[in-house]
């Protein structure tokens, strides 16, 4: 599956042993072009090295992964960024999602799948962990309350989509999923860049205050 | 290499820096004592720090000396400020006796008492003149219960002793930004919050207008003593003109006290917070550090201890004010963290909604338990998802999966049968059902269904 030319990587996380634990298990399959440390050299490194995939960490010193995004997206917006993060804070993720980022990945991920997740987002698919899927879903459960005006286009998800997201959730692959809803496994990547769309748009309020009232039935 | 035994001595200093309470403005006057200097100890409680009598620059018993050193003024102000008020009944008498019995002697090896406040070659025109309106208060006071002395004694006194104090201010201009900068510290030295831009000089003159006509009015009723209305005219126009002048003080203390106490708050939580990574983390990463060469025994205690962070950072916030041991999430949580100890193998879990445990809640959390030692002890993988949701309708939905070897349900031996069939009937008994999906090379998937009754749900 490997291209020509290799995908350009640029690594942005503030622990350094992380950032070579990565960049030595990616070493062989992605072109590794930088790394920074901080949201300043972060927006610089990019800005300069122009890559095509970057892995941000969610929590940065100097603003965190998402001022990353806003600052490099407003001079190039074709940079896509996937999150990356031992922090599963819901918050924190569904944060670096709305600001951009076309996925997120837990820091326990292989390496393999870490490539593979690379790939798929500079293919402009997204990517959802188990864990993200969890999340999206507590953010659209629910009914809207009778009397908001908001946009059913971006603000529910539809039957489909959901069942996507639940089979994510419960740990199946892309691959897994088309199968066993017979369908391409482009179809399933459509869905779920559709749900990502849905969750970088809506304005549903659950998604900056579901955090704080998990619902408990 | 750090091994368990040396960590605990280790840590509490490395860690002692986000507990200490840095100390807040009460203290302020004094330099900040080095860490772990022995504590601060007046003799008398209640007694400010480096409050002492100062045999060396006495001139009776080193009271005025030591009060002077201590407030940071020429030890001359204070003197005057005790002259003054012994001429009113006496009182700079009674009140220098009792410093007198109450102030400790400075110690012989002279502590370095002293400290942000000055040597006493200091001045501070500030001070001086707070000294000063102290004096006339603490004077107006006692003329006020108890009148004594005849104010034609009295108040030319006053006058020239607030003008040889003024005077002596003069000389210490130089000082005057030294002062300024340890006055900065004072939760608002009184005189200092007058500082400002003409606002505040038309305050400054509203008020002392209204103190001396309170003060010209006190002096205009002693003549006529039966006129109680002035005396109480006298009283509140006094009262008016400190207010004025001094509420911008108050309210800066006010102020002042608030971010301390916030401050505290914080240093708490944050001495709360080493104590917790101190029991657990550090002492997880030293278990690793002995597991290095085995990386199955490192891993899981890896993914234990991150499981019980995150819950510790993530849950606490989330489910406050709620038992959070009572909930299907922290339960399934629970198991996950059990078997991966037991086992060596990942448990995912992810749960979406949540409900309150009660009896059927319960056998759901014992059936998948069962369901994921299964795929521990059997499948051979070595990650096992959890997906448990709590559905709109009142259900919850589990699922606990696997990418092991799988086996063909049809076909299974006694074993694998009773396990499967102790689940489904588990689930049977308790209104729910279970439904076990696998096929050799598959791996294997076990599914949960379990409506939530409606007494159960508040």
């Amino acid at each position: 599956m490997t291209r020509s030319p290799p995908t350009r990587v640029f690594l942005v996380d503030d622990h350094r042993l992380f950032l070579s634990g990565v960049r030595t298990e990616l070493a062989g399959q992605l072109d590794i072009v930088g790394e920074a440390v901080d949201v300043e050299s972060a927006v610089e490194g990019i800005r300069n090295t122009a890559p095509d995939v970057v892995l941000l960490d969610v929590h940065l010193p100097g603003g965190g992964g998402r001022a990353v995004i806003e600052a490099v997206h407003r001079t190039h917006p074709a940079v896509v960024f996937l999150a990356l993060s031992v922090s599963d804070a819901a918050e924190d993720v569904i944060a670096v999602i709305r600001a951009g980022a076309r996925g997120y990945v837990t820091k326990t991920i292989a390496g393999d799948d870490l490539a593979q997740a690379v790939e798929r987002v500079r293919d402009g698919d997204a990517v959802f962990s188990p864990r993200l899927a969890g999340f999206v879903l507590d953010a659209f459960a629910g009914d809207l309350p009778p009397g908001t005006s908001l946009d059913p286009e971006l603000d529910q998800i539809t039957p489909r989509e959901r069942e996507v997201l639940r089979l994510l959730a419960r740990g199946y692959t892309y691959k897994e999923i088309a199968r066993r809803l017979q369908v391409s496994i482009k179809t399933i990547e459509t869905h779920v860049s559709s749900v990502l769309r849905k969750l970088q748009l809506s304005s549903r309020h659950e998604l900056t205050r579901w955090a704080t009232d998990r619902r408990l039935v | 290499m750090l091994t368990i035994g040396d960590l605990p001595e280790r840590s509490p200093e490395a860690i002692s820096p986000c507990s200490c309470h840095h100390g807040g403005a009460r203290h302020v006057t004094r330099t900040e004592t080095p860490m772990g200097s022995p504590p601060r100890q007046p003799p008398i409680a209640g007694l400010p720090h480096g409050l002492v009598r100062r045999r060396d620059e006495r001139i009776v018993a080193g009271v005025c000396a030591g009060v002077a050193r201590w407030l940071g003024v020429d030890p001359i102000v204070v003197r005057l400020a005790v002259c003054i008020l012994a001429l009113a009944n006496g009182a700079g008498l009674l009140v220098y006796l009792v410093a007198w019995a109450i102030l400790p002697e400075e110690s012989a090896a002279g502590e370095p008492a002293v400290t942000g406040a000055s040597p006493s070659t200091k001045r501070s025109s500030e001070l001086a003149l707070a000294v000063g309106c102290i004096t006339l208060g603490a004077l107006l006071l006692v003329r006020w219960v108890t009148p004594f002395f005849p104010d034609h004694i009295v108040w030319p006194a006053v006058v020239a002793a607030t003008g040889i104090g003024l005077v002596l201010a003069r000389a210490g201009d130089s000082d005057r930004a030294r002062w300024r900068e340890a006055a900065t510290r004072l939760p608002g030295n009184p005189v200092e919050a007058l500082r400002g831009g003409w606002m505040v000089w038309v305050r400054v003159l509203v008020g002392a207008g209204l103190l001396i006509a309170g003060i010209g009015l006190f002096l205009a009723s002693n003549e006529a003593l039966g006129a109680v209305g002035n005396v109480g005219i006298a009283v509140l126009a006094t009262i008016l003109g400190g207010a004025l002048l001094f509420s911008p003080w108050v309210a800066r203390l006010v102020r002042q006290l608030g971010e301390e106490r916030r401050e505290r708050i914080r240093n708490e939580e944050r001495a709360d917070m080493a104590a917790h990574l101190h029991d657990s983390v550090l002492q997880t990463l030293a278990l690793i550090q002995r597991h290095a060469d085995a990386p199955q025994q490192a891993r899981t205690l890896a993914r234990r201890q991150e499981r019980e962070l995150r819950a510790w950072l993530y849950d606490g916030r989330r489910s406050s004010g709620e038992d959070a041991s009572g909930t299907l999430a922290t339960a399934l949580d629970g198991v996950a963290d059990e078997v991966e100890a037991d086992h060596g193998v990942a448990v995912d879990v992810v749960v979406v909604g949540d409900c309150p445990l009660n009896g059927h809640v319960e056998a759901l959390v014992a059936a998948v338990r069962e369901a994921v030692l299964n795929a521990a002890r059997h499948s051979g993988a070595d990650e096992v998802s959890v997906y448990a949701e709590v559905l709109g309708d009142s259900r919850i939905e589990a699922f606990v999966r696997d990418r092991g070897r799988g086996f063909d349900p049809a076909a299974v031996n006694g074993d694998r049968r009773g396990i499967t069939h102790s689940i489904v009937l588990r689930m049977a008994r308790h209104g729910g059902r279970a439904h076990v999906t696998s096929a050799p090379g598959e791996g294997t998937e076990v599914t949960f269904e379990l409506a939530l009754e409606a007494e159960s749900t508040p």
